[in-house]
């Protein structure tokens, strides 16, 4: 238990002849809630991506669960939520979660309770390009959370919803977290750091610093992630 | 691979088209519209009209379901949803035999209803069976539908992927022997069309038409057209990579 549920080994990544990810090394802890940090265009949608197994590699190693990323033992236990909302705009929410649901072989009932999670109960037989960003975000994050997953990864889920969704879905992400599930959630807003168990601050393809919110704080002496944030830039760059 | 994922796949691509009930409005009217023109330009020259007629039926659902087949297949890949799905439990297999699945029960009705106008109200004549013909039809929708998959990974738009329709499969429709005997045309295009699959279903449904028995040429060319499918599958599966740049 006291393993890791994510460990990212020497990882490095190309992009358009861009290094994104510079050997980099890292490991979340299970059943804890992970913020990745940093400011857009850092890495963390690549990191993440790699952790999903969708993301060519030049080098390095990436393990969920004991597994290589991507591999398919994995398949059911890893939930993915892309940034822009991946989900079907011609048919119903219903309809979506119901395909996830069969393709993740998870019992029926959990749709509906999936889509009550994210606060779209009285919508569910809207269709999805009839729906706003947000709520759409929230689909494509209920797809997600159907099967269950021990792992779970989301890249920005928080993203222009509004404060008491934000606040319910945070409570949702610790209910999980509390039932043994390992999260890694993205943000480029340094405020959502205080939802979680530990950070992992990144700039430039490299892990400037992995602590709890405490720790952080006292070993830069700042007053909050932002300021802790731009200390560690600084610290870097004199070195 | 798993038969209830494939299903599953097939339930959602249905419940997509049955959400755009224009689309489905025009893959079922357009060719009866198509056929009963071409008995109308016809009408004085019955017997071009028996030529034609059968091999047409045949065609259209080949040209309809790769067009439709490759727009949804680019929306999967451009909204990410297709990136999803390969972190699902979903096998590669899964997600085209799904699609195999739902665009062929769409050309069976689509082969029916154009069937019925044609061969009772049109007089349109076969001396085959017409069952044949329909399932020649679902055949080329089935290898209609892993062309359109192929050619989705090549295109980066929708007007790129809709472009490839005439690029691909309008010399393939001057080339197949309908306009013209391939025996006349010159040596050249007569072997490029040796090498189209829409020549064998062309080949095929006029045999057909004309009575020949399944055995002999028709079989010949029923195994081309179930070859070019899965090789055009194969193709496309390959297209369909979990890991991207």
């Amino acid at each position: 238990m006291n393993e890791a549920a994510i460990v990212v080994e020497g990882l490095r990544v190309f992009r358009g002849g861009n290094e994104v990810l510079r050997d980099l090394t890292l490991a979340i802890p299970r059943g804890r809630i992970t913020g990745l940090l940093g400011p857009s265009g850092c890495g963390k949608t690549t990191l993440m991506r790699a952790i999903v197994g969708v993301q060519v590699v030049s080098d390095g190693r990436v393990t969920v669960l004991g597994h290589p990323a991507g591999g398919k033992e994995l398949r059911s236990r890893v939930g993915y939520v892309t940034q822009a909302p991946s989900v079907y705009d011609d048919i119903s929410i219903e309809a979506n979660l119901r395909y996830f649901q069969r393709l993740y072989g998870a019992p029926p009932a959990r749709v509906a309770d999936a889509i009550a999670t994210v606060g779209l109960g009285e919508h569910s037989d809207r269709l999805v390009r009839n729906l706003s960003g947000g709520q759409r975000a929230r689909v494509s994050l209920a797809t997600a959370l159907l099967a269950n997953p021990e792992v779970l990864v989301l890249d920005e889920p928080t993203v222009g919803l509004d404060p008491v969704l934000r606040a319910e879905l945070w409570g949702t992400f610790r209910q999980l977290a509390d039932a043994g599930a390992t999260l890694l959630v993205s943000s480029h807003v340094m405020d959502e750091a205080e939802r979680c168990d530990e950070l992992v601050l990144m700039r430039d393809g490299v892990v400037l610093s992995h602590s709890t919110l405490p720790e952080l704080l006292a070993t830069t002496g700042a007053a909050d992630v932002e300021k802790a944030f731009l200390q560690l830039v600084r610290r870097n760059e004199d070195a | 691979m798993d038969p209830r994922l494939t299903y599953a796949t097939a339930l959602r691509v249905t419940g997509q088209l049955r959400n755009d009930p224009r689309t489905i409005a025009l893959l079922l009217v357009v060719p009866v519209f198509l056929v009963a023109i071409v008995k109308w330009v016809y009408l004085d020259q019955d017997r071009i009209f028996q030529r034609v007629g059968v091999p047409l039926l045949g065609i259209f659902p080949l040209t309809s379901m790769f067009l439709v087949t490759s727009i949804t297949m680019l929306r999967e890949r451009t909204t990410g949803t297709l990136e999803r799905l390969l972190t699902t439990p979903l096998a590669k297999m899964d997600l085209l035999l799904g699609y195999a699945l739902a665009f062929g029960s769409i050309a069976v009705v689509q082969a029916g209803i154009v069937s019925l106008v044609a061969f009772g109200l049109l007089g349109l004549e076969t001396e085959g069976p017409a069952i044949a013909v329909i399932g020649l039809a679902v055949l080329n929708a089935v290898l209609g539908m892993a062309m359109g998959l192929l050619v989705s990974a090549f295109a980066r738009s929708e007007f790129q992927a809709v472009q490839f329709m005439p690029a691909l499969l309008l010399p393939q429709f001057l080339l197949c022997g309908l306009l013209a005997p391939r025996e006349s045309m010159a040596g050249p295009l007569e072997a490029l069309s040796n090498v189209l699959p829409m020549t064998y279903a062309y080949d095929a449904l006029s045999r057909v038409a004309r009575g020949e028995d399944f055995a002999g040429r028709v079989a010949v060319d029923t195994g081309v057209l179930l070859g070019a499918s899965l090789v055009a599958l194969a193709l496309g599966a390959a297209t369909l990579r979990r890991r991207t740049p």
